[in-house]
């Protein structure tokens, strides 16, 4: 590994290992260096992960909230997002390429959607960023699917009691995005009005949009 | 913020050290891709790269204008093999440098290297998918 083989870009996901868990070439090498440097006492995990977390939204292209906006603003989109979120996604030219298959999960006042996932390459980055620190850890993985009411709770989030809470595990295959409510008084706004409202935390489901008109 | 809060690394007494660390690397490395508030990262692991730098740098490893040199060449070297440089694999050049420079400056040296990445290979391979990837002694015993 050590060479610097021409190695596909990162995004290829390969499935050799059927069970197992892949990590790329240049996740390799990263996590390789991280080790050595952290058992030698030159960096502390923590620094590392205190100077990530300052960039925590500037990794990863982003596209969520300007597909959610557009789910919002165009039925037709809408529908064929529902129905293959990677193939729809990959209609629009400005977004880049999602790996492995997305699927789309539409909140309704009957129903809301959480996704659940772990430390694990198959995070959907491309549509979210980097997964905040509170996603990768083993306390929300176990609470959200024995008591998801109660995590979303510590979030500040309250559903009506008779709301359905639908909690979605990531597998190797399938990664999900959660489509959001579109917030009441955003009636006639355009695609990138609305994708200001869209937060990273409402398309995991622990979170709602912003409402119009509240500070960013 | 969610739930929790993160525990606090030396360098790391609050974001804003991070960042203003990041802004003296802007100043004194070109080319690193940012938007109007600064750096921006394709992938996390270009921020895991990026942030081992700002760390090394911290504990003076080595100077800014030495990580300057040393990435300059990496990416001389990888445009001479046919490197679009398109800013795409900014960040692979990054990490080349990153592992030259610790191999030079003798923080490890490019068997280490070698050994680690075949057992955090051997760590993914062995971990059922969904769970944490983590490196255990007896990854480096494996082979195949």
């Amino acid at each position: 590994m050590a060479q610097d083989h021409d190695h596909p870009h990162d995004d290829d996901h390969h499935h050799d290992h059927e069970h197992g868990s892949e990590l790329s070439e240049m996740q390799i090498r990263v996590r390789a260096l991280e080790s050595i440097l952290t058992e030698k006492g030159y960096v502390e995990p923590a620094a590392l992960d205190a100077i990530i977390e300052a960039y925590e939204t500037k990794i990863g292209p982003h596209n969520g909230a300007r597909v959610v906006a557009k789910a919002w603003t165009d039925p037709a989109f809408r529908q064929a997002l529902l129905k293959d979120a990677t193939k729809a996604i990959g209609t629009l030219g400005h977004v880049s390429r999602v790996g492995d298959h997305l699927v789309a999960v539409e909140n309704t006042a009957e129903r809301h959607n959480m996704v659940v996932c772990t430390l694990c390459s198959c995070y959907p980055w491309e549509m979210l960023g980097l997964p905040p620190v509170w996603y990768k850890a083993a306390p929300y993985r176990s609470r959200a699917v024995k008591d998801p009411r109660g995590v979303l709770a510590d979030f500040g989030v309250t559903l009506p009691s008779d709301t359905e809470i639908r909690v979605w595990d990531s597998t190797a295959e399938t990664r999900f995005l959660v489509l959001p409510m579109r917030p009441n008084g955003t009636e006639g706004w355009s695609e990138q009005q609305l994708a200001e409202l869209v937060t990273r935390d409402s398309m995991i489901g622990t979170g709602f949009p912003k409402a119009p008109g509240s500070p960013s | 913020m969610g739930p929790g809060s993160r525990s606090q690394g030396s360098l790391g007494r609050d974001d804003q050290l991070g960042t203003d660390a990041a802004q003296r690397a802007r100043e004194a490395v070109p080319g690193i891709p940012h938007d109007t508030d600064g750096p921006v990262f394709r992938e996390p692991w270009e921020a895991q790269a990026f942030a081992m730098a700002l760390a090394l740098h911290e504990r003076r490893i080595f100077t800014w204008p030495e990580w300057a040199a040393t990435l300059a060449d990496e990416i001389k070297r990888a445009q001479a093999a046919g490197d679009p440089d398109t800013g795409e694999t900014y960040y692979r050049h990054w990490l080349n440098a990153l592992e030259r420079l610790v191999a030079e400056k003798g923080v490890t040296d490019a068997v280490t290297l070698a050994r680690y990445q075949h057992a955090w290979d051997h760590a993914a391979d062995r971990t059922p998918h969904g769970e944490p990837i983590e490196l255990q002694p007896h990854d480096f015993h494996h082979h195949d």
